[in-house]
């Protein structure tokens, strides 16, 4: 672990792994550190910032060495279940890839639990975890300039749900049921689904 | 009847904003609000608003309203000329519109944004907490157009008004402090270069971020090519490109971003870039 700062009023926390992020991010949100105002987790640092002039950035480095980043942090989120429809314009692609059948990659992508690493890209983009490793492939070679809204696709260790349509270059294989809430809805309280640490599962419908 | 503006003219660009929408970084969420955020507390306490209230934030003036019932208005930013109802009247003090009245706001002479608040605030429905229109994501109002009717807010306090008020400064040379990291060691000789550094203002800046032109920032040999993993973004953050040319973020700016940050710039210097128009010199000045 080590900090770095950013501007007199927050601190970039630099980490080893994913789950050393969830851990220093569940700690920092626990700590009421006075004035903190963004707590922003990405795949390996915690990004904290606070009102101007506030203490919090001193006490953070206080709040970490208590902490252990070793042990994985309790689930406090509820489980979302999201239904998707299976059939993506990249099933197949990430079948061969995994070396297995389409219906053996379905139930592998809909039977794991996935947790929100963190956000970003676009409004309510969740990066999920706990994707299976046969599913874990690169991006497509070339990306496409139109993925449509609710897409569900795979890149890396991640799978996520394209919010609303954007480029992208996930392979894509299933989209959101159509009767799902949106993802993000800037007008709905709370505007997203998906929050940094909540636990996702997917659900296949015909 | 209803108090509310009616919006007969928009210039180049006019927004409505309040404070913004910090705290939802964790969701992709930028924080957006008022870029010259000085300026339309100013506004709002002349209106004897909350300094929270929206306003509208205008790029090169030329927007024009009319009431629909008796408010209390007030015209903050650079130094501007003001009409109402033709006549020309004082920015930076609180003015009384009657029912059907107009307001013009004209052109800067010097500086970018110039901010319109009204008594009780323009009360659009909130996203997020807040009336901001965010560039970068979409979220909030719509950019103004003519025919536009803003709903007014109940006015909670009276104008206060104020001894001395001046006019925003935007010079042609601007100096600002740059706290040095998270990212300073990717650069080679970065104190030294950013010390002796003039930069130009790009045309292509805008509510994400002032891009800069200029004698590009370059690499270690040990960082040379290397790829950063995205990472949390503050406002003022000046990310550098591939290109080696910074981008100083603003308010609409992406909560996430892939390239290193040399430095950031104090939030209290953010409202004077807010008025730099194309062209301005920026030196930062780096301190560790």
């Amino acid at each position: 672990m080590r900090l770095r700062r950013c501007g007199p009023d927050a601190v970039l926390v630099e980490l080893e792994s994913l789950a050393e992020v969830a851990a220093a991010r569940t700690a920092l949100a626990a700590a009421n550190l006075p004035g903190l105002v963004d707590l922003v987790p990405a795949a390996r640092t915690v990004l904290a910032s606070f009102t101007p002039g506030s203490p919090g950035p001193r006490l953070v480095p206080g709040v970490l060495e208590r902490a252990d980043l070793t042990a994985p942090p309790e689930v406090t989120a509820g489980e979302v279940v999201l239904p998707v429809v299976y059939g993506g314009p990249d099933l197949d692609l990430v079948a061969s890839t995994a070396g297995l059948s389409v219906e053996d990659t379905i139930a592998l992508h809909a039977g794991a639990t996935y947790t929100v690493a963190f956000c970003g890209f676009a409004p309510g983009f969740a990066y999920l975890t706990g994707l299976p490793d046969p599913l874990c492939q690169p991006r497509l070679d070339t990306p496409r300039t139109r993925v449509p809204a609710g897409s569900v696709g795979v890149a890396g260790e991640f799978t996520g749900i394209y919010p609303r349509s954007s480029p992208g270059g996930w392979r894509l294989l299933a989209r959101l049921a159509d009767d799902v809430d949106p993802l993000f809805d800037a007008t709905r309280n709370p505007a997203a689904l998906l929050s940094p640490g909540d636990r996702v599962r997917f659900e296949a419908r015909p | 009847m209803t108090r509310a503006l009616t919006v007969l003219a928009t210039g180049p660009l006019a927004l409505v904003q309040d404070l913004g929408r910090p705290g939802n970084a964790h969701l992709g969420v930028p924080p957006s609000g008022a870029l010259d955020e000085p300026s339309l507390r100013l506004a709002n306490r002349l209106v004897g608003n909350p300094e929270d209230a929206a306003g509208i934030e205008t790029v090169l003036g030329g927007l024009r309203v009319r009431a629909s019932a008796p408010c209390t208005v007030a015209v903050t930013g650079p130094s501007v000329s003001v009409r109402l109802d033709g006549l020309l009247v004082d920015s930076h003090s609180p003015l009384f519109l009657g029912a059907g009245a107009e307001l013009e706001i004209g052109s800067p002479w010097r500086g970018l944004r110039c901010y319109l608040a009204v008594s009780g605030g323009v009360a659009v429905d909130r996203q997020l907490g807040s009336r901001s229109t965010d560039i970068l994501s979409g979220i909030g109002p719509a950019p103004l157009r003519v025919g536009d009717v803003l709903p007014l807010g109940a006015v909670v306090e009276v104008p206060v008004g104020a001894d001395v008020v001046c006019a925003v400064r935007a010079p042609e040379e601007l100096v600002v402090p740059l706290l040095l990291g998270p990212r300073e060691d990717w650069f080679a000789d970065v104190t030294a270069r950013l010390a002796g550094a003039v930069w130009s203002v790009s045309p292509e800046s805008n509510r994400v971020g002032l891009r800069l032109l200029g004698e590009p920032l370059r690499r270690t040999s040990e960082f040379d090519g290397r790829e950063l993993v995205s990472e949390g973004l503050v406002t003022g953050a000046v990310q550098v490109p591939a290109s080696g040319l910074p981008v100083i973020f603003l308010s609409d700016h992406p909560t996430t971003g892939g390239y290193p940050v040399v430095g950031v710039v104090p939030a209290a210097h953010l409202a004077a870039l807010a008025q730099a128009r194309p062209g301005t010199r920026v030196r930062l000045r780096p301190s560790t």
